[in-house]
């Protein structure tokens, strides 16, 4: 790698500025993941089909493992980790767990991305519409009903918001430490 | 190449999960669910560790070759390179394999299928990685590949290994056998095959190896059973068990195909050479590479019936490609041998089941393994049968169904409850959905959706049904077990259950039953499930739908176990008689009375008890095939209407209609996902899923070419759930997993052979079939170059060097 490959390209994500140097072909999910730490977004297949990276830029769902990092210089990412507001979960969030529209949970992050972008887009879609929206997303586990149910009830507004302290109590101080211990 | 580092990270592992969990039959929130939609969620791909080194593995691009030298040495002067190790690496044993090790580590003097491991590296960059493998010179003399089950048993055909190319032979003879064949009044056969299909879990292989800096290493992976990779890993690095540590790290989906080793002797090895730590981590293609599928197979069934429409006999021959090494073949084949007939009450049968050793890729565990197969043939030989009656194929089912007390064919009574005829009356009385007026419908409500090009003119309904089982929990002598060990403490002034056991939660909720039981047993509000580890004894495996059961029933007696010695406290304590006292909502409570706090009673004390639960004995089958050999049977039946565009072979599957015994729910939402996503896979073994295999090379490693069903391919799912309590079982309850894949794929493929008059013997069934301009599957004739998988098989990225 010679030095005048590189770029420094500056991404806003999750609402912070993060500069990098990267090469030019060095992709999103791949600056996203190993040179951020933003493991949430997962890779299924690095091709374009499985929707498990789709990130928001600026707005839009993108498949991360489709695009360069530089493409998105200048831009605002928005990766799974940036839906919880502090504590409180996104209602998409929300509607996932509560209607336990995951299992393995691969998929869910790219499935809530799309999905945020769906009801954005349309804020009371039928599920013709919201099967439509999801179309680029697989997911081997569920068989897909519980994912439906859970963005149809999100847009209902029928997930209530629920924080991390209450229950079910989920031990984030441990995973913070495993995290740190690396 | 001693670039070692003179410390050994050391890595902090996932921590306990502590929540207030529903109790055994309520729907509870997944604890894993916020860490899994914040991303904060650790799957085995994300985990990184200061100083680790990443490993890479070189494949073999032949299915069938010597291997004259490898050499590694312009490899290994790469800047960058820490190790390259081929099979004279190994320091123990060099071969591996769940039940039978035929399976080379790193091959030697042959490689048997295409993507064989060869040689491995560890390099501190994924692309040094890589590029180290392309330094790695092998030098193959190709040799012609058996890729064909049936020619593998010819005399001339070169053995595959020492034993010869038969990998396992079952015969059961029932009744007369074919000796009945005069009393049928009716007879049909038909020929079926199935096509090679793959688990596709969307999280690939991975794992990391951390040197201990005592000889000994600690594994990170994401696996269906820790420790039976735990003995696999020790026999190769030549270690006691104890010297190798596993711990299961986040899992992406499983269905079968994490239960052989991938990667693990191999990352441990480059930890151990290198003295750091070692990541792996497959993408999509090599994951085709790197794990078993499910079973090609072809089946030869003879149905003699009488005029009424009472089953007289059935012949059947099935022969499956096991493809080059063991995996869990043998299991397979008896599965498929001891349910070819089906769900049904059958006087007299004869029965082959052939598992060959192939040059194609290796088949192992998946999902409903065995019966998945034969369910297919077996389903339409009953339409077969029903149509050549005149008799409705739903009620020639009723009539034959299986029920307590009778005989399977290998001899074994049935036990109760085995609801055959009650699940398939439910579907038959299921409301269907109705139908719907073709033209001029939303073209998303089209077979095909908007790819569908015409106004709806060739548009059929099709309604199947199809019913079928499958064991549950290990079987034929095998001790299959579980261990839990389960500590009741105070913290913070209330009492906590802690839980731990070695199952391994693939997604499918193992954390939420695990909890839901000790939260029941023991009256408590909170539990607390540690970290699954080969710290306490083993779980056994994650498949054959036994954890609920087994685990379920190991936690069960270990939460019993300290739940008699509170209240052995509560006698000597306090002279309270030992009878009549139960426990609820943190307290030891007499006729709805609290008798005392469990925070009370403990008094800063803990109770722990580690209990293994060994399920009742089964036994192997004898010479003519006879024996008591499943614990547990679980019953499915499905009805599927589909659409089928017969001009444009395009199918929508309408709706799936099921009904299933459960024995006991014990989560209903957990129930509900476990039987719509086996149904989404049964559906996709229908309609589109199979790894392509030409003179035993795959054509379609990545999932723009191996297609899984999505969204829009999956219907609604109405399903029934029965809670008929098996009397053995902990709360009755029956393994749930499997039983959704295997009626499902006959019940649509009979559901398309109902819209289009065709036979359709073959799944995956392929648009050209439906539409008539072909009866089997063409395959192209040269691998695809940039998704084909050959030459550049083991490299991470699989892209081609320009
Ligand atoms: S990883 Fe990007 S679409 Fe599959
Ligand atoms: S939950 Fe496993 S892939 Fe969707």
């Amino acid at each position: 790698m010679h030095q005048e490959d590189i770029v420094i390209v500056t991404l806003k994500v999750n609402g912070v500025e993060r500069p990098l140097a990267v090469e030019p072909r060095r992709l999103l999910c791949d600056a996203l993941r190993e040179d951020l730490g933003l493991t949430g977004t997962n890779l299924g297949c690095e091709q374009g089909v499985c929707g498990s990276c789709t990130v928001l830029v600026d707005g839009e769902s993108v498949r991360s493992c489709l695009m360069f990092a530089v493409q998105a210089g200048g831009c605002e990412i928005t990766t799974v980790e940036g839906l919880a507001s502090g504590e409180t979960l996104h209602p998409l969030q929300a509607a996932f767990w509560e209607k336990q529209a995951l299992q393995c949970g691969f998929c869910t992050p790219g499935f809530l991305m799309a999905g945020v972008e769906l009801l954005r887009r349309n804020p009371e879609p039928d599920e013709a519409g919201v099967r439509a929206a999801l179309a680029g997303n697989t997911c081997r586990c569920t068989g897909y009903e519980h994912i439906v149910d859970a963005v149809l009830a999100a847009a209902d507004g029928a997930a209530r918001e629920r924080t991390f302290a209450e229950e079910p109590e989920v031990d984030v101080a441990a995973e913070v430490v495993a995290r740190e211990g690396r | 190449m001693s670039q070692t580092t003179p410390t050994t990270p050391t890595r902090v592992g996932p921590g306990p999960t502590t929540w207030t969990p529903g109790k055994v039959g309520e729907s509870d929130r997944r604890p894993d669910g916020v860490p899994k939609v914040t991303g904060e969620f650790e799957y085995s791909s994300d985990m990184r560790l200061d100083g680790m080194l990443w490993g890479a593995t070189l494949r073999s691009p032949h299915p069938h070759a010597e291997i004259r030298q490898i050499d590694t040495s312009e490899a290994e002067d790469l800047p960058g390179v820490y190790a390259v190790l081929t099979h004279e690496d190994v320091p123990g044993r060099k071969v591996y394999g769940m039940e039978i090790p035929d399976q080379p580590v790193l091959a030697w003097e042959k490689v048997r299928y295409q993507g064989e491991p060869v040689a491995i590296v560890a390099a501190d960059h994924p692309e040094t990685a890589r590029r180290a493998l392309e330094k790695v010179h092998v030098e193959y003399g190709v040799l012609d590949p058996i890729t064909d089950a049936e020619k593998a048993v010819q005399e001339d055909a070169p053995k595959l290994h020492l034993s010869g190319n038969v990998l396992r032979r079952i015969r059961i003879l029932h009744g007369e056998g074919v000796g009945a064949a005069a009393k049928a009044d009716v007879v049909v056969r038909g020929e079926y095959e199935v096509g090679m299909q793959d688990q596709a879990f969307l999280g690939p292989e991975s794992g990391l190896a951390v040197p201990d800096g005592l000889g000994g290493v600690d594994l990170y992976i994401s696996t269906q059973w820790l420790h039976i990779d735990q003995d696999q890993v020790a026999e190769s690095l030549g270690m006691d068990p104890d010297q190798v540590r596993l711990t299961l790290s986040g899992v992406g989906g499983a269905f079968g195909g994490r239960e052989d080793l991938s990667m693990q002797i191999h990352a441990c090895m480059l930890a151990l050479e290198t003295e750091r730590p070692v990541k792996m981590a497959y993408n999509r293609e090599e994951s085709f590479f790197g794990h078993v599928h499910r079973h090609p197979a072809k089946l030869r069934y003879e149905h003699g019936a009488t005029r009424d429409g009472n089953l007289v006999y059935v012949k059947a021959r099935l022969v499956f490609d096991g493809g080059a090494y063991a995996s869990s073949s043998n299991a397979v084949c008896l599965n498929a041998a001891t349910f070819a007939c089906g769900p049904y009450e059958v006087p007299n049968a004869e029965i082959e089941s052939h598992m060959l050793y192939t040059n194609n890729p290796p088949c192992g565990a998946m999902r409903g393994f065995g019966a998945v197969q034969a369910c297919f043939a077996h389903e339409a030989q009953m339409d077969k049968l029903a149509d050549e009656l005149g008799l409705d194929p739903l009620d020639l089912r009723i009539k034959n169904a299986l029920k307590p007390g009778d005989r399977f064919p290998f001899g074994q009574e049935v036990p109760p409850p085995a609801p055959v005829r009650e699940i398939l009356e439910r579907v038959k009385v299921m409301p269907l959905p109705e139908e719907q007026e073709v033209m001029g419908r939303d073209l998303r409500g089209l077979p095909g959706g908007v790819s569908n090009v015409t106004h709806g003119e060739g548009v059929k309904r099709g309604v199947g049904y199809a019913v079928g089982f499958k064991n549950i929990g290990f079987s034929a002598g095998f001790d299959d077990y579980s261990t839990a060990r389960v500590r009741l403490t105070v913290e913070d002034g209330e009492p906590l259950v802690e839980v731990h056991t070695a199952a391994a939660e693939v997604g499918q909720g193992l954390l939420m039953l695990q909890a839901q039981i000790a939260r029941t047993e023991l009256g408590v509000e909170k539990v607390s499930i540690l970290p699954a580890d080969t710290r306490v004894g083993s779980a056994g495996s994650t498949s054959a739908s036994r954890q609920s059961y087994v685990t379920g029933a190991a936690v069960k007696l270990a939460c019993e176990g300290v739940r008699e010695r509170l209240f052995e406290r509560a006698r000597e304590e306090l002279g309270e008689p030992p009878d009549g006292l139960s426990v609820e909502a943190g307290n030891v409570v007499r006729d709805g009375r609290t008798v005392v706090p469990l925070a009370e009673l403990l008094d800063g004390d803990e109770l722990e008890e580690t209990c293994e639960y060994h399920h009742r004995e089964t036994h192997p089958l004898d010479e003519n095939g006879q024996g008591d050999v499943h614990l547990q049977y679980a019953f499915a039946a499905h009805r599927a209407v589909v659409e089928v565009d017969v001009e444009l072979g395009l199918v929508r599957v309408v709706e799936i209609a099921t009904a299933q015994d459960v024995g006991k729910i014990i989560n209903p939402q957990a129930l509900e996902g476990q039987i719509e996503g086996g149904i989404a896979q049964g559906l996709g073994l229908a309609l589109m899923e199979e790894i392509q295999v030409k003179e035993g090379k795959v054509l379609n490693a990545s999932f723009t070419d191996y297609l899984i069903p999505t969204i829009l391919d999956m219907p609604t799912v109405k399903m029934e759930v029965l809670e008929l309590a098996d009397p053995e079982a902990p709360y009755g309850l029956k393994g749930v997993g499997e039983p959704p894949t295997i009626a499902s794929t006959p019940a649509i493929v009979a559901a398309l052979r109902d819209a289009t008059g065709l036979e359709l013997t073959r799944i995956p069934v392929r648009p050209e079939q439906l539409a008539g301009v072909s009866d089997g599957p063409p395959l192209p004739d040269e691998p695809t170059p940039g998704g084909a998988g050959y030459a550049e098989v083991g490299r991470l990225d699989g892209r081609r060097e320009t």
